[in-house]
Parts: structure tokens; C-alpha cells; sequence
């Protein structure tokens, strides 16, 4: 990006490298970066053993079942974490299912629609949005949302479906929903920031080539803008989606930290993370071993999801 | 003009584009409704964006400032029963808690990451990439799985809840998202810089030290600030590890106490009153959080500035 001068003796980077060779002499300081490397690269090697070294004998004693199993009973077990798994993927698809439209249509609105001089000031309260710690936003869900769903939302929802499914069952608050809810606020920030860094990058020209065929600006923003960002565009959605899926503390305020496979999305539930945080102080031996595990399913269900959004980003990235 | 018209040969399209050009015309009514109609939906979409904000920010002013007093900012909490429903106390030791354990996490976390800044910006070995991809991954895995390490390694073979349990999740919170940052700002330093110093005959430590570092310092100080924020923040990884505490407690090595935390608890109690405190608690802590997050943007601002 910096580097616009071209280099008769190869890329900026090889001259990095040659440059770096020639330094060697500097041996202690190439030996205090190495190590420092070596040292935090032990850490997360550390990191991952003491999760799977602590799921191991639950995985021992229920091999596949810890995932498929039905049921989860705190304590006692039987453990298995696919109704915490369920409950994981709901409200992340909850949580997206708000977030992504509303979020690619401030991203949008950012860039394109607001007067001028108000996007500087709609971009820094978009990312206060995202600077409130977790716990903030549970007890804010807890204050004001359960109040809201009681009364208005679910009322309104159970009316559409006439209290079938999916919006069956009473009207209590803590819900699947709820979590959702609560997600899709806190991950917004995260797709606005991310989304409206690709949607930037759209070259103008393409922009003002649909505008000169007579296309509106409607047309020009669904049909050329959002297409050619599309990469990026999921790869903010499966940032966000990794952020949904593993937040803790506000989905264990909200979602009633009940382990069942829910039967509407107006049922209590709990999801991997939440469970974790809501029934590690009293585990002890078997207990604590499966909640280990759900962090092992946890932990590779993030770093998924975080790879792939990686690869997606760096490839609309490299695109432009 | 007509003259050379006629001397053209007939459009081989005439007819296709006229009817498309006829088509634009008959709908351009439509579509630029359709088109107004959509803007308006965006620009209502990012409003609706902003309530839950406002409502938040209101929530803490409101509800928080009205629990919030010298008092309460400076005594230890006490524990209500039935015949004291109000006698929360304060809530001095969380927060001498919580900046004792974000200080010292910062402390651990910055220079590890910094040096690691360094590495993954100096050099292009694979080692170095697969490094680089997997601390990009961790800075978006969730903190609680931290809280499940720093149990492990710190609370089982100390045998006890500690301060020190929770410096060591947050700073290994920390590392990912200052080497991030560090290492983009590193990237951002001129090669000539670099250059110019090796050439003067200064050794790489040296020049990174003098030259590459002090240019590198805006954004290697955003980056800090905005992982202080971050951790200060986190709850997760406290509530499987740090314990409780009721007293001032400057040592570590034994349990504590956090705002986040106490948030947490307080929003759970069964006394109306410490359930109505949380607003407070949580009022500072996202009073501490926003500096830490202005002070980066204040620095990202000036960094600007200087740049252009």
C-alpha cells in the first residue's frame, strides 16, 4: 500500500529479507525476538493442552456422545452437548439474521448516504457501540429488554404464529430469543466496521459506470457495490458470527441457563459458553472434565469460523 | 450533422437500443421511487442501529448515576440481609481490583508483545506466518476459554482463586491484539528509515530501538490502550478464576475483586438494592473502559495529524 516506488532489485520484501540477512551480526536481538516467539508460541501450544488434557477423560467416557448426546444434566451427567450446541448455532443465526442486514445497510448508509459531515460521528458511536464490555449489555438486556419482550414483542410474535412454533410457549423473558436479541447488538459493530472497510475499497469507477448506464442509486449499491464486495462482505459475517457464538457473559444473563434443545424460541436455554461460565464454580472431577470438553468444542467452533473469516477477508483484500 | 449521419452504416442495434432506451424512460419513475424508498429503508436501518445504543447510554446514566456517590466510590461493599435490604457498601476494593489486574496484565502482555510485534514485521519465514495466522485467530477466540487455562495452569496448582490467576488469562487476552497492532504500525515505519539507520552502521536492535519504534509509537500505543479496554472489561475468565473478595486486598496471589465481576454478581442478587447498584458498578466500569478507548482514539487522531 506504502510501497509505491518500484524496486529495480526485487519487491519490498525481498529487500526486507536481504536487508534482515545482512544483520545478522546482531545475533542477541535476533535471538530476543526468536525467543519471544518460541516463548508465546509455547503459551498457545499450553493454552490448547490445557483444554484438551482437561475434556480428555469426559471424552474418554462418553467418546462421540459428549456431541450427539441429548441430554445435559450439570453435576451428575450425563453429559451431552447437543442441546448446547443447538442453543450455540440458534441464537448465532438469531443474532445474524438482525445484525447482517441491519449492519450492511449502515455500512452503506456510512458511506454513501449520510450527509457529510455527520459520518465521522456516526462511525465513533458505532464503534462505542462495540467499546461497552459484554456484561453492560446483559444487564441492559436484562433491565429493559425482558420488560419489552414480555409485554410487546412476544405478544406480537405469538399473534402472528397463533402461539404455535416457533413462538409457542409462555411469555417469560429469558429466551432463546433473548439471547439473540442481545447478540445481533453486540456483534453489529463488529460487521459494520468490517463490512464498510470492503464496501470502501469498491473501486469509484465501477460505481460511476453504473450510475452513467442510468441505473439508480438503489441499482448501483444492490446490483455493482454489494457484489463485487461480497467476499469481504462474508468474511465480516463470519467475524461476527465467531463473536456470537462465543460470547459468555451476556448470554448467561439472559438466556435462562437451561440445557434443553429448545421447543420455540420463546424456551430457556444455554449455550456452550454460557454453560461454562454458569456451572464452573461448582464443578469438581468428571463435572469439570465435561465442561472442558464443551470448551473444546467451543474452542475449535471459533477457530473455524475465525480461519475461514481470515481467508475470506485477506482474499477481498488481495482482490482490489 | 445529418449529413454524416446518413453516410454512417444503420446501427446494427438501432432497434434493441432504442427499445431499451424507451424501456429506462417508461421506468425511470418507478425505479427512482423504488430507489428513494430504498435510501430512506438504509438510512432508517442505521438509525434503528443507534437506539439500542442511546438506550444503553441513557440506561447508565440514569439508573447508574443515581447509585453512584463518593461513598460508594471509595468504601468496601457489605452484604445486605432482610432487616438491611440497603447496606451495600461500596465498591473501592473492585475497583482497586480491577486497575491492579488490568496494570499488571498490561505489564506482562506488552513487552511479550511488542518483541512479538517486532518478529512477525521483520521476518518472512513460515514460522513466522503460521504464527501470525494463528494469533489473528486467537484474537477472535472467546476470553472464557482463557478463564479455562489460567484455571488449570494457575488456580489448581496454587490450589486457590487469585488475582494472579486472572492477570494471567487477560494478558494472554492482551498479547494477540497488541502484536496485531504493534506489528501493522512496525509495517507502517518507512524501509528508507530503516534502511538510513543500517546504513549509518547502527545494528538492527539498535535501529529498531531508535528508529523504527519511537516512529511506530502511535499505533503501538492505540493498540495498548485498546487491549487495556478490552481486558478491563472481560468477565468471563475473572468468574471461573479471581474468587471473591470483600476486603482491599493488594496482593495477587489471593482472591479479588473486579467491576466486571461485581456487575455481574450484583445483577443476579436477590436484594432489590444491589440489583439496582449493578447500574453503578457498571457505570464505572465503562467510565474507566472510555478513557482507555478515547485515549486510543485521541492517539490514533494525533497520529493522523502528523502523518499528512
Amino acid at each position: 500500500m506504502r510501497t509505491t516506488e518500484t524496486d529495480p532489485q526485487g519487491t519490498p520484501s525481498e529487500v526486507a529479507e536481504r536487508i534482515r540477512l545482512s544483520a545478522t551480526s546482531d545475533r542477541p536481538y535476533q535471538f530476543l525476538l526468536r525467543g519471544t516467539a518460541l516463548f508465546f508460541g509455547a503459551v498457545i501450544i499450553l493454552f490448547v493442552w490445557s483444554v484438551v488434557s482437561t475434556a480428555w477423560p469426559s471424552i474418554h467416557t462418553y467418546s462421540y456422545h459428549i456431541l450427539t448426546g441429548r441430554s445435559w444434566v450439570s453435576g451428575t451427567g450425563p453429559y451431552g452437548a447437543l442441546p448446547l450446541i443447538t442453543d450455540t448455532v440458534l441464537t448465532t443465526l438469531i443474532a445474524l439474521l438482525i445484525a447482517v442486514p441491519v449492519g450492511l445497510a449502515s455500512a452503506l448508509a456510512l458511506l454513501y448516504l449520510i450527509p457529510r459531515k455527520f459520518r465521522a460521528t456516526g462511525t465513533a458511536l458505532i464503534e462505542l457501540l462495540a467499546a461497552a464490555p459484554s456484561v453492560v449489555y446483559g444487564l441492559w438486556g436484562l433491565w429493559y429488554l425482558i420488560p419489552w419482550l414480555t409485554k410487546t414483542l412476544q405478544p406480537f410474535l405469538a399473534g402472528l404464529t397463533g402461539s404455535s412454533w416457533p413462538f409457542s410457549g409462555p411469555h417469560e423473558g429469558f429466551s432463546v430469543l433473548l439471547a439473540g436479541l442481545v447478540l445481533s447488538i453486540m456483534i453489529l459493530p463488529t460487521i459494520v466496521a468490517i463490512s464498510r472497510d470492503v464496501i470502501a475499497v469498491v473501486p469509484a469507477d465501477l460505481i460511476e459506470g453504473g450510475l452513467s448506464l442510468g441505473a439508480t442509486r438503489s441499482q448501483v449499491l444492490l446490483k455493482v457495490v454489494l457484489p463485487s464486495a461480497r467476499t469481504g462482505i462474508f468474511g465480516a459475517i463470519a467475524l461476527g458470527a465467531g463473536r456470537a457464538l462465543g460470547e459468555t457473559i451476556a448470554v448467561a444473563m439472559v438466556i435462562g441457563s437451561n440445557p434443553q434443545i429448545p421447543h420455540s424460541l420463546f424456551s430457556t436455554g444455554a449455550t456452550l459458553a454460557s454453560t461454562i461460565a454458569t456451572e464452573f464454580g461448582n464443578a469438581t472431577g468428571s463435572a469439570g472434565s465435561a465442561l472442558a470438553a464443551l470448551a473444546l468444542i467451543l474452542m475449535i467452533i471459533t477457530a473455524s469460523v475465525n480461519a475461514g473469516a481470515r481467508v475470506l477477508t485477506k482474499r477481498a483484500r488481495a482482490s482490489v | 450533422m445529418s449529413t454524416t449521419l446518413t453516410e454512417l452504416p444503420p446501427d446494427p442495434i438501432l432497434e434493441r437500443r432504442q427499445e431499451i432506451q424507451k424501456r429506462a424512460a417508461q421506468t425511470i419513475g418507478r425505479r427512482t421511487l423504488l430507489s428513494k424508498i430504498f435510501l430512506t429503508f438504509l438510512v432508517g436501518a442505521f438509525i434503528l442501529a443507534l437506539v439500542p445504543l442511546g438506550s444503553v447510554l441513557l440506561a447508565l446514566l440514569q439508573k447508574g448515576l443515581s447509585s453512584i456517590s463518593w461513598a460508594f466510590l471509595h468504601t468496601l461493599p457489605t452484604q445486605p440481609s432482610l432487616v438491611a435490604q440497603n447496606a451495600i457498601g461500596g465498591i473501592g476494593n473492585a475497583i482497586e481490583g480491577s486497575l491492579i489486574i488490568d496494570a499488571i496484565a498490561g505489564l506482562i502482555a506488552i513487552p511479550i508483545a511488542v518483541l512479538l510485534g517486532l518478529y512477525l514485521s521483520e521476518s518472512l519465514s513460515r514460522a513466522a506466518n503460521f504464527l501470525r495466522a494463528i494469533i489473528e485467530i486467537m484474537t477472535g477466540l472467546p476470553s472464557i476459554l482463557l478463564g479455562v487455562f489460567a484455571y488449570e495452569y494457575v488456580v489448581v496448582r496454587l490450589k486457590s482463586f487469585s488475582g494472579l490467576a486472572a492477570i494471567v488469562a487477560l494478558a494472554v487476552l492482551m498479547v494477540p491484539v497488541i502484536a496485531k497492532a504493534s506489528e501493522l504500525a512496525f509495517r507502517g515505519v518507512p524501509a528508507t528509515l530503516r534502511e538510513a539507520g543500517l546504513a549509518l552502521g547502527a545494528r538492527s536492535s539498535r535501529v529498531s530501538r531508535g528508529v523504527i519504534l519511537p516512529a511506530a509509537m502511535p499505533g503501538v500505543i492505540t493498540g495498548v490502550l485498546l487491549s487495556l479496554a478490552r481486558a478491563m472489561g472481560e468477565t468471563a475468565p475473572l468468574l471461573l478464576v479471581i474468587g471473591a473478595s470483600n476486603t482491599w486486598n493488594w496482593n495477587p496471589l489471593h482472591q479479588m475483586a473486579a467491576l466486571p465481576l461485581m456487575t455481574y454478581n450484583y445483577s443476579g442478587s436477590q436484594y432489590p438494592s444491589q440489583r439496582a447498584a449493578a447500574w453503578g458498578v457498571a457505570l464505572t466500569l465503562v467510565v474507566m473502559v472510555m478513557i482507555l478507548s478515547l485515549g486510543s482514539r485521541l492517539v490514533a487522531a494525533r497520529m493522523r495529524r502528523e502523518r499528512h
